[in-house]
């Protein structure tokens, strides 16, 4: 099964710029479905970025992030080769790590 | 392998078990490539960090003061780059910039939108002010930036034009 999470993490200098991606519904719980039934909500809550032990970036996001959510940061530090963790947790409890090479 | 396994079980058995049966389904082929399950260092993302109180808010102040316990003051040091007008509410891109010292927070508020929190970000010393992602906006609404700053809180403000809106209206 393929993780719900892509990430692409580059390290230029003595920055690295992290693009991430989340298959992830995040329903509102204010969208209908085709039987006029509410979908309930169900999105993404805590977002966490670790790199050398140390958390590098959090998200918390509200049903207000878009459907399959990007973000885009960066951080000092991180060379190629070096692992950046990924993982996350929804409103149901749902979860999914990835560990990513730093490129 | 047993020292880490220690210093993971004490206080979250739970989630340690959650992650590792997470990654051996969902990460099984590239468990394997790791050479074992990539056991993290201390806890993954914890639902017990989201501020559900702040994210229920209906009002600018109230979410600052419950997420922040304090106001923001506008600020031409914290840039808010979004579109004038949004074809589509359903993906507006939103990125903020700051050039403020020392930032440990960014959160985004559409004022218009059900809950005016949209999203809050923590930026942990060394990781750059500057956050890009996208947000769902219900109508034409007013978009805020804020960062905190030093303990302080700043803002920039924005109104983006919803063609269609993206909360299912």
């Amino acid at each position: 099964m393929a993780s719900t999470i892509r990430v692409r993490a580059v390290a230029s200098g003595d920055t690295t710029e992290v693009q991430s991606l989340i298959q992830h519904p995040m329903d509102s719980g204010f969208v209908k479905d085709s039987k006029g039934e509410l979908i309930p909500a169900h999105y993404i809550e805590v977002v966490q970025f670790e790199h050398d032990g140390k958390i590098v970036f959090k998200a918390l996001w509200g049903p207000a992030v878009s459907k399959d959510p990007y973000v885009k940061f960066s951080f000092k530090g991180g060379t190629k080769g070096d692992d950046l963790k990924v993982s996350w947790v929804d409103n149901k409890g749902t979860s999914d790590l990835l560990v990513a090479k730093i490129q | 392998m047993g020292e880490v396994k220690m210093a993971l079980s004490p206080d979250t058995p739970n989630s340690t078990r959650r992650t590792v049966l997470k990654g051996a389904v969902a990460g099984g082929l590239a468990s394997l490539a790791f050479g074992g399950f990539p056991f993290p260092a201390f806890a993954d993302a914890d639902a017990k960090d989201w501020p559900q109180d702040a994210f229920k808010q209906k009002s600018e102040a109230d979410a600052l003061k419950t997420l922040y316990s304090k106001s923001a003051e506008p600020s031409d040091k914290v840039t808010l780059d979004a579109p004038e007008i949004a074809e589509n509410g359903a993906v507006v891109p939103v990125a903020i910039t700051s050039s403020l010292p020392n930032v440990s927070g960014i959160a985004i508020l559409v004022l218009e939108n059900p809950s005016t929190l949209a999203a809050a970000y923590k930026i942990p010393e060394g990781t750059k002010a500057a956050v890009a992602s996208r947000l769902k906006m219900a109508k034409t609404s007013k978009v805020i930036a804020v960062v905190e700053s030093e303990g302080k809180l700043y803002s920039a403000t924005r109104e983006v034009k919803v063609t269609v809106g993206g909360c299912g209206g």
